[in-house]
């Protein structure tokens, strides 16, 4: 421990403290723009300045260590003054439209600016040069706001493993981007959004849709169908002012209809119905010598991401679609059928805790009929802007359920927004039928969590099922080269391409840096679904009634050769 | 011209990078003999005795760099030469790799006998592509004698040097941007905690010098450091190689002893300032330095003197300006300078370089407003107060020390 004082504040910390957590364990708090803990310790935006005695000049806390003895002042004249130039010249520059920036809700440079009271910029000199690029389906990137803080950067390195974002140029002229100024599509970019969770101000963010969904509500020609992930419940309330982790199932599914969609159904449903197919895959797999280990499909981001990086493992992927593809396939056929409405006319909008799902939505293989499987895709941030627009109060909705026929779930549906949860799922019920019981064991806990990578063997009906669970594409890659090199041997493995899984996916409402410096985003909001799985009678995808009637009245049974037509998918080797 | 000296640059122009045996005629790599015979602390003693200072701008004590690189326990460690010589008006280290090449590899040698390290690098920038070439040319010939290599000269010391080159960026002279380079990042400083003497080169203990640095000890260790000490005037211990440009007669690289007056540089030794008169003012040291005015021209050139003053030896460099200059016009150039040469990470220096050489090119214009230079005085103190590295702290210091000595000028500029 280490003695210290704060403000004339007596404080002991650990060793391994930066003046930064020192002083926010003392009760002061220091604005930061750029830290990260362990990702982006730069140092770069001196926001977060302190005077120490002794010290010539003033420091960074966020990367200055703590010493015994140390006299720290965090709200003198002096680091008032120069915080709030450097701050009024991260503004000279910025592109300063904040009446029409996505970000300005929640902007930390806005509100940095507002906390230290600057009211006015005297001076306006020139503005680097800008470059915009929203050619992607997935992602904006606005030099124009960027401050260079480098968390993208950081992000798209440390914590993805990828590195398509650098920084260019020097001094005045840097910007962060693809090397070349390449367009993000060019690029071997998975659209993962983590950089776009972390951007602390308006320079990266999602291509919108929500205009597109609007007018489709709009068209009286339109029938329009709106599913929902597992994750959006787990984070939508937050944008509503409620706490990180609260569900909020029934009011989202009121709220959807409130909205004016024909349709509220649950993706749910179609996670359920990718355990049928994905779960028989694997027993097909594993009894007929087939290519194992088998890997999980979902994640749009961890597809793109092996279509880039590792080639050899194409064979492995699952051939299921995601399971929002599955349902916007079925919907423009077994449900149109049963309604007796044209598919043409059919809308399909999928609300994502994901913005690759934009661009998975967009693969010219996503289609049945030339009718694509879904036509939008919007994130829970979109889908809560929309709820504002309409002018809902979502707090005092009643809570509501989703429509029939496609939208009962299970228990493992539900926790398919959390890393494992897929893998788990597919336990519950590969474990059933391979023993042909109805097993009491439901919970698998060995594959929950937020290690990095998480394993178990499963012993059931005289077989032992080796499986492994990872997310995040950098963990993904080196478990990947573990299982090429033979050091690792598993029959399955589920990846999701954001750490955390879906829940912590780039279209979740984005949380400021202080308090993701101290809430695992991860943990709470994979909570919420763990609850909701528990409060479910039915816990078990292969129990849902809904599915097995689709089976029983369309598609005859799992991996059926019109499941196939519909469900299944094949890839693509992409080149860096 | 007699105000000169000839120890650093003794051997300048006798000999060219083949004829390594010239040098060792001329008396080269005695000074690697001597410390070999007489052991790492015999050099550190020497080095401190001759209060050698360090030759890259900071002016550190060299015993206690040293000191402390020999002391690291670690079992490698690297000694490096930086010479990334990117300060505008200076181009000693030029010369002295260029006309004395084997004095340069005799002291880095010596450098890691001394400190324990068995690999040694020459940063070059980008810029002198032939003198890296004529570099690995003496590395390979002074290895030849075993001069490096293994056992160098019957003992059990080891040492090698290799030559690496920059991708040009003034701020990689700063010595984390140096390592980042040098590790294939893009060349920008790092937080200076742990620093390169802890964590540098591929994470090891690291100690680097100015080029100039391992010429004086070579020239120590040659020569003894009373003969080194003794080149110096009025007390003072020393010569120091000096670039001189600018508005001067007869520019070019000097050793000039510790203790000559600013005047005598000038006049003396550069014979003068083209125009007739005295000169205005000069800037010594580096971009980064202060402006030393006319009234101030008869310090004596020395670490303490300057210092009391708020001048700096820095570099060496020396760039005159005679009475055609206007101080505002000049002020551009310096911040145009750093503008050009911020590497973008932190704030104040990014944005900070970018505004101050708009508001002074105003002021070149005759159009600033007082809010203008009030906002000036205040970016520079955020700069000078909260930049991440050296050049953002100092890129003011020349034009703040402008307005102390020639403020009624400069306001002339101000719009009323």
């Amino acid at each position: 421990m280490v003695k210290l004082t704060i403000n004339n504040t007596p404080v002991e910390v650990p060793k391994s403290y930066s003046v930064l957590e020192a002083c926010r364990e003392a009760g002061f708090d220091v604005p930061t723009l750029c830290f990260m803990k362990e990702i982006n310790e730069v140092g770069a935006c001196r926001v977060c300045l302190v005077e120490i005695e002794g010290e010539k000049r003033l420091e960074a806390s966020c990367v200055t260590p703590v010493k015994d003895g140390m006299v720290v002042k965090t709200n003198t004249k002096r680091v008032r003054d120069r915080v709030r130039t450097n701050v009024e010249l991260l503004l000279e520059n910025h592109n300063r439209e904040c009446t029409t920036c996505p970000r300005s809700r929640n902007c930390e440079l806005l509100n940095l600016a507002e906390t230290l009271g600057i009211e006015e910029l005297q001076f306006q000199g020139a503005k680097r040069e800008r470059y915009y690029d929203d050619f992607s389906h997935s992602i904006v990137r606005d030099s124009s706001k960027c401050i260079l803080c480098g968390k993208c950067v950081s992000t798209c390195k440390k914590v993805q493993g990828i590195g398509i974002l650098g920084f260019q140029n020097r001094g005045y002229n840097s910007n962060v981007g693809p090397a070349f100024q390449a367009k993000m599509s060019d690029t071997d970019c998975v659209f993962c959004g983590q950089c776009v969770n972390v951007c602390p101000v308006g320079a990266l963010t999602e291509k919108q849709d929500m205009h597109r969904v609007w007018d489709a509500i709009e068209d009286p020609e339109k029938y329009v169908v709106v599913q929902t992930a597992p994750a959006v419940r787990a984070a939508l309330g937050e944008e509503f002012g409620n706490e990180i982790g609260t569900r909020t199932t029934g009011k989202m599914a009121a709220a959807l209809r409130r909205l004016g969609f024909n349709n509220v159904f649950d993706t749910n449903f179609a996670a359920d119905l990718t355990i049928m197919e994905e779960g028989h895959e694997l027993l097909h797999r594993i009894q007929n010598n087939g290519v194992l280990p088998m890997i999980t499909s979902c994640s749009p981001g961890w597809i793109r991401y092996c279509e880039f990086n590792h080639h050899d493992f194409l064979p492995n992927l699952s051939s299921c679609k995601s399971p929002h593809q599955m349902f916007g396939a079925l919907v423009k056929t077994y449900y149109a059928d049963k309604i007796k409405v044209d598919p043409k006319k059919m809308f399909v909008v999928s609300v994502m805790p994901c913005i690759s799902k934009k661009t998975e939505a967009a693969r010219p293989e996503m289609e049945q009929e030339h009718l694509r499987d879904v036509d939008a895709v919007i994130t829970t941030r979109e889908l809560a802007k929309m709820i504002k627009q309409a002018g809902i109060n979502f707090n005092h909705l009643p809570d509501e359920s989703f429509d029939k026929i496609m939208g009962e779930y299970t228990g493992a549906g539900v926790i398919f927004g959390a890393t494992g949860g897929v893998m788990e799922a597919a336990i519950r019920t590969v474990a059933d039928v391979l023993t042909g019981e109805d097993l009491e064991t439901i919970e698998y806990h060995a594959v929950r969590g937020t290690d990095d990578i998480k394993e178990a063997t499963i012993h059931v009906a005289g077989l032992d099922i080796n499986v492994a669970v990872v997310h995040g594409t950098k963990p993904a890659g080196q478990l990947l080269e573990l299982v090429r090199k033979g050091e690792k041997n598993y029959h399955f493995i589920e990846v999701m391409g954001c750490p955390g899984g879906c829940v912590n996916g780039g279209g979740q409402p984005q949380v400021p840096q202080k308090i993701r410096d101290t809430v695992d985003l991860k943990v709470e909001r994979a909570k919420a679904l763990y609850e909701e799985d528990q409060l479910m009678t039915l816990r078990k995808s292969h129990k849902n009634e809904e599915v097995k009637k689709l089976y029983d009245e369309f598609l005859g049974k799992p991996n059926s050769h019109k499941a196939h037509h519909l469900l299944h998918t094949h890839y693509t080797k992409r080149f860096k | 011209m007699n105000k000169t000296r000839r120890l650093i640059s003794e051997y300048f122009d006798k000999y060219t990078v083949t004829e390594i045996d010239k040098y060792i005629d001329l008396g080269g790599f005695s000074g690697l003999k001597k410390a070999l015979k007489e052991g790492p602390d015999f050099v550190i003693d020497s080095i401190q005795k001759a209060e050698l200072r360090g030759r890259g701008g900071a002016a550190f004590p060299c015993f206690k760099k040293w000191t402390s690189a020999k002391n690291r326990p670690e079992p490698v460690k690297y000694v490096l030469v930086n010479a990334d010589e990117g300060e505008p008006g200076t181009f000693k280290d030029r010369d002295l790799l260029a006309k004395d090449p084997y004095r340069i590899i005799e002291g880095l040698i010596i450098a890691g006998y001394t400190t324990g390290a068995k690999e040694g690098y020459i940063y070059i920038r980008e810029e002198y592509d032939d003198i890296r070439r004529q570099m690995n040319e003496a590395i390979a010939l002074a290895k030849s004698r075993n001069f490096l290599g293994n056992n160098i000269l019957g003992t059990d010391f080891s040492f090698s040097i290799k030559a690496y080159t920059g991708a040009g960026a003034y701020v990689c002279g700063e010595n984390t941007a140096l390592i980042e380079s040098m590790h294939g990042n893009v060349g920008r400083p790092r937080v200076k905690t742990p620093r390169v003497g802890e964590r540098g080169l591929f994470d090891k203990p690291t100690m680097v010098n100015n080029v100039e640095t391992y010429a004086c000890v070579a020239a120590i260790m040659n020569h003894g450091w009373e003969a080194y000490a003794n080149q110096g005037l009025n007390g003072h211990k020393g010569t120091k190689m000096i670039s001189l440009c600018g508005n001067i007669m007869r520019p070019g690289v000097y050793e000039v002893p510790f203790g000559i007056t600013v005047k005598e540089i000038i006049e003396e030794i550069g014979g003068g300032t083209r125009d007739l008169s005295l000169g205005k003012f000069i800037q010594s040291g580096g971009a980064s330095c202060a402006l030393i005015p006319y009234t101030h021209f008869d310090t004596p050139y020395t670490y303490d003197d300057f210092k009391k003053k708020g001048f700096d030896i820095g570099s060496g460099s020396i760039v005159v300006a005679n009475g055609n200059v206007r101080v505002v016009d000049y002020l551009s150039s310096v911040s145009g300078f750093f503008e050009h040469e911020s590497c973008g990470k932190c704030t104040p220096c990014r944005e900070g370089t970018k505004r101050m050489h708009e508001i002074i090119d105003d002021l070149c214009l005759n159009r600033a407003s007082d809010q203008q230079v009030n906002r000036l005085f205040e970016i520079a103190d955020s700069m000078m107060d909260s930049s991440l590295c050296g050049l953002g702290q100092t890129a003011p210091t020349a034009t703040l020390s402008a307005f102390k000595h020639f403020k009624e000028e400069i306001m002339e500029s101000v719009t009323k």
